[in-house]
């Protein structure tokens, strides 16, 4: 299944970014192949909706799943619009935040973990 | 790596002040100017520049004199009041215009452009305190949190790569955008306040914006002798909402000496202002290390 | 005639001179306009009766489910990032909304309308002879220049007004001033005040409006601002003593011409001075237009 994980690097062995709205890359990840895309995260130089754009580019990337640190209101309500299931609070590299998820230790969110605008840090 | 955020709701109640005096207090540190409209910092502290940027942020109309017909479409559209007519065409004010692109759209000959428009700069320098990335907003620019985001995400930048402590942070006053974007995601947010009945209003309204955006905040009273009366009522206050007051900082005239030396207090002086700070400071330190213990408990839980 | 009061710096003093010059108006109608919708705090001292409160909305787009075709253009045109097509929703983000209207009016099945949206509340009374007026934004909220926006609305032209404008020189502050005939700055005498006084004093001169100085806490700091107002021209219209007697009483939300009713005939020549300026420069736009 193909998942989407905030970066702040190009790598499967890059930190995963706390940040969804201001984050640096998007990973696009198979979990089956560990084929991996990175996707340059436009929404970052954003004045305004930056959490907005993030969650578009994530829909339109066909991803069924986030893996992140962080996510606000308004993206968090734009992800679950477009069928994204949201996972926060995920830390270490890419790589390990993939195995962590194949192996069903992270759970689903029931809501924002952050209140709007955290990630302007 | 810590972050601490000085705000204050009201302007002029020491809060350059009192970030300049930290900055020298605190050892092994970032300083990052988020007071963009109208910054001072950088009178206290010396820096000298490193590094330029240009700031762009929205965009804004740009008339085509030449196929413009004077139709007056683009007035009837524009909510921004920044389109008038002018002789037998029409004019944009630039500083009124909001970027919103309708205008040109609709212009039935294509003689309105969007512009990408440069709002201001952002500088990395250096003082004899630690690095300091600060910015200038142009004049009408509308302050966005943008400008302070890449403040923030460079002020981030430095202090990881160079293993700083902490960033320590001039906020804007006021309660809107632009002080979101300096409090967010911080790790103490001190509010710095006056013992004068627009003081206590001021500092109500930004510490409520502080709760709302999940952050806790703590307070510092500023030449508190002036009115001891309306001081202990912002301690009541204080103690009421569960915000510790952690320092209390009596008038002295050295600190517009220092001010107009341009170098921190605590290089100025040798009086009890500077005994006071350093236990603000530790203070500071103490409410940082709960906050670690907390996440500590939290996490084995 | 409007006259606004502005700081570039905050804290300087900007509405213990403002208010005080509205106490010092003897018309029969005055009207005070808080523009400071952020921290409006001229009611501590100008203590308004009747007091009206009203909602203070902006226009925010909704969509018709049943005639949108999800064809994606209402996003396309947004420069805020305030609306969100998927495949079969829409959604609207309000408080990134900026109000343009575009979406509602380009939308090509007129699926899109405007519903209001409160952004603060605007508050009015009385004083005697002084309407107050001020806006307060709503706590969360980003964007005050719309607020300040509605406040101006209630301006009647035919009264002598004065503004009270937010600090420093971003959006608001130009919005709060931009159509007064006459702008008072506010400063202290030391680097920060001078810093921000500079900044203050090109805003002026990018709106080409008539301003002059006044030196709060007079003698606290140096000499720095005198000497550049000296160099620039620019009109001192008033000194503020540093006086203790006076920090307390603005602590105490006393009005300065309370305290001392002698700074009523001081404001009043301010007054008189602004108006022989504000008239001349009629004339001479008058005269100027007439050439062409």
């Amino acid at each position: 299944m193909k998942v989407i994980v905030t970066s702040e690097g190009k790598d499967l062995d890059s930190k995963v970014d706390q940040r969804f709205g201001r984050a640096k890359y998007f990973m696009l990840v198979d979990t089956d192949t560990m084929e991996y895309q990175v996707i340059d995260n436009e929404a970052a130089s954003q004045g305004g909706g930056a959490g907005v754009k993030a969650a578009q580019i994530t829909i339109d990337s066909g991803a069924k799943v986030l893996l992140t640190g962080n996510v606000g209101p308004n993206a968090y309500e734009v992800l679950k619009s477009g069928g994204i299931d949201i996972i926060v609070g995920v830390n270490g590299t890419i790589r390990e935040a993939i195995q962590k998820f194949k192996s069903g230790e992270l759970k689903s969110e029931g809501g924002p973990n952050v209140a709007s605008h955290h990630g302007l840090q | 790596m810590k972050q601490i955020v000085i705000i204050s709701g009201k302007g002029g109640t020491g809060k350059t002040f009192i970030t300049s005096s930290i900055a020298a207090i605190a050892e092994n540190n970032v300083i990052s100017d988020c007071d963009v409209d109208a910054a001072d910092l950088h009178l206290m502290l010396s820096p000298v520049i490193k590094e330029k940027h240009i700031f762009k942020s929205g965009k804004v109309a740009i008339l085509n004199k030449e196929l413009c017909t004077g139709c007056g479409e683009c007035i009837n559209v524009c909510r921004f009041d920044a389109i008038t007519p002018y002789e037998n065409i029409v004019t944009i004010d630039p500083i009124s215009c909001d970027g919103c692109g309708i205008c040109a759209r609709i212009c039935p000959v294509g003689a309105i452009e969007m512009e990408e428009k440069v709002s201001g700069e952002w500088y990395i320098s250096e003082t004899k305190y630690g690095p300091m990335v600060h910015a200038k907003l142009n004049i009408a620019e509308e302050n966005s949190g943008k400008l302070i985001s890449v403040i923030r995400k460079k002020a981030s930048e430095i202090a990881e790569m160079e293993k700083r402590d902490s960033i320590i942070i001039d906020g804007s006053p006021g309660i809107g955008c632009p002080v979101i974007s300096s409090i967010s995601g911080t790790d103490c947010a001190i509010v710095v306040t006056e013992p004068t009945m627009s003081g206590l209003h001021d500092a109500e309204r930004v510490i409520k914006t502080a709760r709302h955006f999940g952050i806790s905040p703590c307070m510092i009273i500023n030449k508190y002798d002036l009115n001891i009366e309306m001081s202990r009522k912002i301690e009541d206050y204080a103690q009421a909402e569960d915000i510790p007051v952690i320092g209390k900082i009596p008038f002295d005239e050295e600190v517009v000496e220092a001010i107009i030396k341009g170098v921190p207090i605590v290089e100025y002086s040798k009086g009890e202002i500077v005994d006071n700070l350093y236990s603000i400071w530790d203070k500071v330190l103490d409410i940082l290390k709960l906050k670690d213990e907390r996440i500590k408990k939290d996490a084995i839980k | 005639m409007i006259i606004s009061v502005a700081s570039g710096k905050g804290g300087t003093g900007k509405t213990t001179i403002s208010t005080s010059l509205a106490l010092s108006i003897e018309e029969e109608h005055v009207q005070f306009i808080d523009c400071d919708v952020e921290e409006p705090n001229s009611f501590i001292f100008l203590k308004p009766d009747n007091l009206q409160k009203k909602s203070a909305t902006v226009l925010v787009p909704e969509i018709d489910k049943n005639k949108c075709t999800f064809c994606g253009l209402c996003q396309e045109i947004c420069e805020y990032n305030a609306l969100v097509v998927l495949k079969d929703n829409v959604l609207v983000l309000p408080e990134l909304c900026h109000s343009c209207g575009g979406c509602s009016l380009l939308c090509p099945e007129k699926a899109i309308s405007e519903v209001d949206r409160e952004i603060g509340t605007i508050e009015m009374g009385k004083r005697n002879n002084i309407e107050i007026v001020y806006g307060r934004l709503n706590i969360g909220e980003a964007m005050p220049v719309p607020l300040v926006k509605m406040v101006k609305k209630y301006i009647q032209k035919t009264n002598t007004v004065v503004i009270d404008a937010p600090p420093g020189t971003s959006c608001p502050v130009i919005e709060a001033v931009k159509d007064s005939d006459y702008c008072i700055l506010v400063t202290e005498p030391t680097p920060f005040g001078l810093n921000d006084l500079k900044l203050a004093v090109g805003i002026m001169r990018e709106l080409n409006k008539p301003f002059g100085v006044i030196i709060n806490r007079h003698g606290m700091g140096d000499s720095g601002v005198e000497e550049y107002c000296r160099e620039e021209n620019i009109e001192i219209l008033l000194k503020v003593p540093f006086e203790k007697e006076i920090a307390v009483a603005y602590s105490n939300g006393i009005p300065l011409v309370e305290l001392y009713p002698d700074y009523k005939k001081k404001f009043k020549n301010i007054l008189n001075m602004i108006t022989n300026i504000v008239e001349e420069r009629a004339k001479t736009k008058i005269i100027q237009e007439r050439q062409l």
